[in-house]
């Protein structure tokens, strides 16, 4: 009883305790709740969606679906899409079914619009008064095209996104060679977010680590001399790269100077130079928080293992860097899910080949209005990401586990 | 759906740009695409548009795409009324309904304007083309047409190319020795996107590609390339500016309207259109061709401007006889099938 009592303003305590906690951070998620997981997530759910057909013609959604796919629909369809047609003439909801229409089939887009304009009175042939309008109504594929776009639920985009497509009978084949480009893309970002992973710490490393162990005053200049560019703009130190590796830029002109080339060499508008570019706009990435793991580290350790017959080499291997690898991974994992959303930097220093997923992303999002594959192609994104998350936390999980 | 749709443009406003503000506080905004030409415009229209009239008015830039105008009009009480725009963005938006359409009396009827500029949703601003170009004090003997910017023997060096496909497969096209009239026939024609990658394919090795409009002169300017396929205004912006040779081929050129819009919802809609009135006046209009060298779009406007820049601009007639307009409904349609071609292609 005695201990009821007492254990009861405790429990309520701590009670108002953690809801004094849970309000302190009630602003914080709020906003991360409103301007980051609930719009990616209303966009991301497009993915899957497909409304702008059946918004603009939702009866003729509902006859094609019931429609075999075969040939032509019945002329009932045709007829009640035709009735559509004039009801939706210049509305606001023809032009996101011709866009999504346009995306399927090139030239969807004007014929929908056209064929709105030039509408008229239905007759008993509704096919044969769409084909009089434009001979491609008679095409089996257009119809294909719209029973794909029916909605309100569609895989349209996720296999597009994949290079596939269904084919006029439903089943999943490959994209055509002209159009197949986004697995390509796709294994091009995440491999050059590696490789620039990669620079960032072998070249990080040692900056950190000088950082780290200098005297206070001189790391303190270092520090600035990594954090300025830090804190300049991406573009501007893009840019930048575009005066110095150019074909009579600074260092073409230092080596062909010293005779180390005769020929400039082809440093920028390639390959090379999005590495370069990329690399040096994302080593402060790197090197921060290695820094900040390195600086708790003494030197006794090393002292204690090298005393104890170690090689220099050999202590660093055994010794100190397996306890930077918390700084190794949070720099790593931040340099690289940075880098494979980057668009600003490929955009500028890059070639035909050189281009990474952001820029379709953009692309489809602000030039075409084809939100839906703007999304998948970010969903897609967004799960590799995740997945490389997951697969790098179970190894560096696991030593520490077996600690 | 719609609901859901207006939610997810919304939340993309939100997340992709700027809070607007309070709409009602808020002053007259318009909207172009930066650089030195809006340094022209604000010259020539937004600085006496205010003076005359008493209304301030914001700038801000934008480098396109009719997506972020969707986001703005869908979240409702949009931050931008007045937007020069490109004609796709103008097709585009029009067919969603995103502009508010101007009371073409009031700008002093239609035909006050060349065919191009007239629509239902905006007003031409200026006349522009890509054409080629080249550094005449690199090159003695210049290039005449687009199959000597295809033909590397006798003219050496890199040439730079818009990255995309916009005007390069019409420019392989004429190359190939299709005229600049029927380019979009063939394109449009089975086979004919087939043909324009092949041509492409020829010169491919020696491509460098831009991506911003200042590029081409940079490029040309450091000896990276010898000839560009350009934006017209940039290359004498050049030797104006920066005492630069730069020549230019009118033969084979592209040239493309953009258009003043005022967008739908916009609290400031009467000064909007009543700037885009001012904008497009004649004695108004006819000042920013010496300083952009872009055409004019109103025709007395034309008529009126200073004729020792007139040779510079796509709206000389000399210059529009041997020039082909931009088919805007062509590149509406097959802009994401050829981009996605184009992607394959230059990266193979």
């Amino acid at each position: 009883m005695a201990a009821g009592t007492v254990r009861a303003p405790a429990g309520r305590s701590r009670f108002r305790l953690r809801l004094g906690a849970w309000l302190l951070i009630l602003p914080l998620f709020l906003f991360a709740a409103g301007t980051f997981v609930i719009p990616i997530g209303l966009m991301l759910v497009r993915s899957v969606q497909d409304p702008d057909f059946a918004a603009a013609f939702p009866r003729t959604a509902v006859a094609l679906a019931a429609w075999d796919g075969r040939d032509l629909p019945p002329d009932a369809t045709a007829r009640t899409f035709l009735a559509e047609l004039q009801a939706a003439r210049g509305g606001d909801r023809i032009s996101p079914a011709a866009t999504r229409l346009n995306a399927d089939l090139a030239g969807f887009r004007s014929l929908l619009l056209r064929t709105a304009r030039n509408a008229r009175a239905v007759g008993e042939d509704g096919l044969g008064t769409l084909a009089a309008i434009d001979a491609r109504w008679a095409e089996p594929g257009l119809w294909a095209a719209m029973r794909r776009a029916a909605g309100p639920l569609t895989d349209y985009f996720l296999l597009a996104a994949i290079d596939l497509q269904r084919t006029d009978d439903g089943s999943i084949a490959a994209m055509p060679e002209t159009r197949a480009v986004f697995v390509d893309v796709f294994i091009r970002t995440l491999w050059i977010g590696f490789v620039v992973t990669a620079f960032c710490l072998v070249l990080g490393y040692p900056v950190a680590y000088l950082i780290a162990n200098a005297p206070a005053r001189w790391a303190n200049l270092l520090l600035v001399v990594v954090l300025i560019p830090f804190w300049t703009s991406v573009l501007v130190r893009t840019t930048a790269w575009v005066v110095l590796l150019q074909r009579d830029g600074l260092v073409n002109g230092l080596l062909r100077w010293s005779g180390i080339v005769e020929q400039p060499l082809a440093l920028i508008y390639n390959r090379t130079g999005v590495l370069v570019a990329m690399v040096h706009v994302l080593l402060p990435l790197m090197i921060l928080p290695l820094y900040s793991v390195m600086k708790g580290i003494g030197p006794s350790p090393m002292r204690a293992a090298m005393s104890l017959g170690a090689r220099p080499l050999e202590a660093f291997a055994r010794v100190y860097l397996p306890q930077t690898r918390a700084g190794i991974a949070a720099g790593a994992l931040l340099v690289y899910i940075s880098a494979i959303g980057y668009y600003v930097t490929p955009e500028l220093v890059g070639g035909g080949g050189d281009q990474m997923i952001s820029y379709f992303i953009a692309f489809y999002t602000n030039r075409t209005l084809n939100w839906g594959l703007a999304a998948a192609l970010s969903l897609i994104l967004l799960l590799a990401t995740g997945l490389l998350y997951l697969a790098y936390a179970r190894i560096e999980v696991r030593p520490e586990a077996g600690k | 759906m719609a609901h859901f749709s207006k939610l997810a443009a919304m939340a993309l406003a939100m997340a992709g740009m700027a809070v607007a503000t309070a709409a009602s506080a808020r002053d007259l905004t318009v909207v172009a695409w930066g650089g030195s030409t809006q340094a022209a415009q604000k010259k020539v229209y937004y600085g006496p548009f205010s003076s005359q009239t008493g209304i301030p008015v914001l700038e801000d830039s934008w480098s396109g795409g009719v997506g972020i105008l969707r986001a703005k009009v869908q979240a409702g009480q949009p931050n931008w009324d007045v937007i020069q725009v490109e004609s796709d963005e103008l097709h585009i938006g029009c067919d969603e309904g995103l502009y508010e359409k101007p009371d073409w009396a009031a700008l002093g009827g239609k035909d006050a304007f060349m065919k191009d500029a007239v629509s239902e949703c905006g007003v031409g601003s200026v006349v522009w083309s890509v054409a080629l170009a080249y550094d005449a004090d690199r090159l003695k003997e210049g290039p005449k047409s687009w199959a000597d910017f295809w033909n590397v023997q006798q003219f050496p060096g890199k040439r730079t190319m818009r990255r995309g496909p916009k005007y390069n497969l019409e420019f392989a096209l004429m190359a190939d020795g299709v005229p600049a009239a029927d380019v979009y026939k063939v394109l449009r024609a089975p086979g004919g996107a087939d043909r324009a990658f092949a041509k492409l394919e020829q010169l491919k090795p020696h491509i460098v590609w831009w991506t911003a409009g200042g590029q081409p002169g940079q490029l040309m300017a450091s000896g990276e390339v010898s000839m560009a396929a350009s934006y017209t205004s940039r290359m004498f912006a050049a030797r104006r500016d920066d005492k630069r040779n730069f020549q230019v081929v009118w033969a084979g050129s592209i040239y493309a309207v953009d258009h003043w819009v005022v967008l739908r919802g916009s609290p400031n809609r009467d000064k909007a259109m009543q700037m885009v009135q001012f904008m497009t006046r004649p004695d108004i209009q006819k000042e920013l061709p010496p300083l952009s060298f872009q055409g004019a779009t109103n025709l007395e406007a034309a008529k009126r401007t200073d004729p020792s820049v007139m040779s510079s601009l796509p709206t000389d007639p000399a210059n529009l006889a041997v020039a082909a307009p931009l088919d805007v409904e062509f590149w509406v349609d097959n802009i994401e099938q050829l981009t996605q071609r184009f992607n394959a292609w230059a990266s193979r």
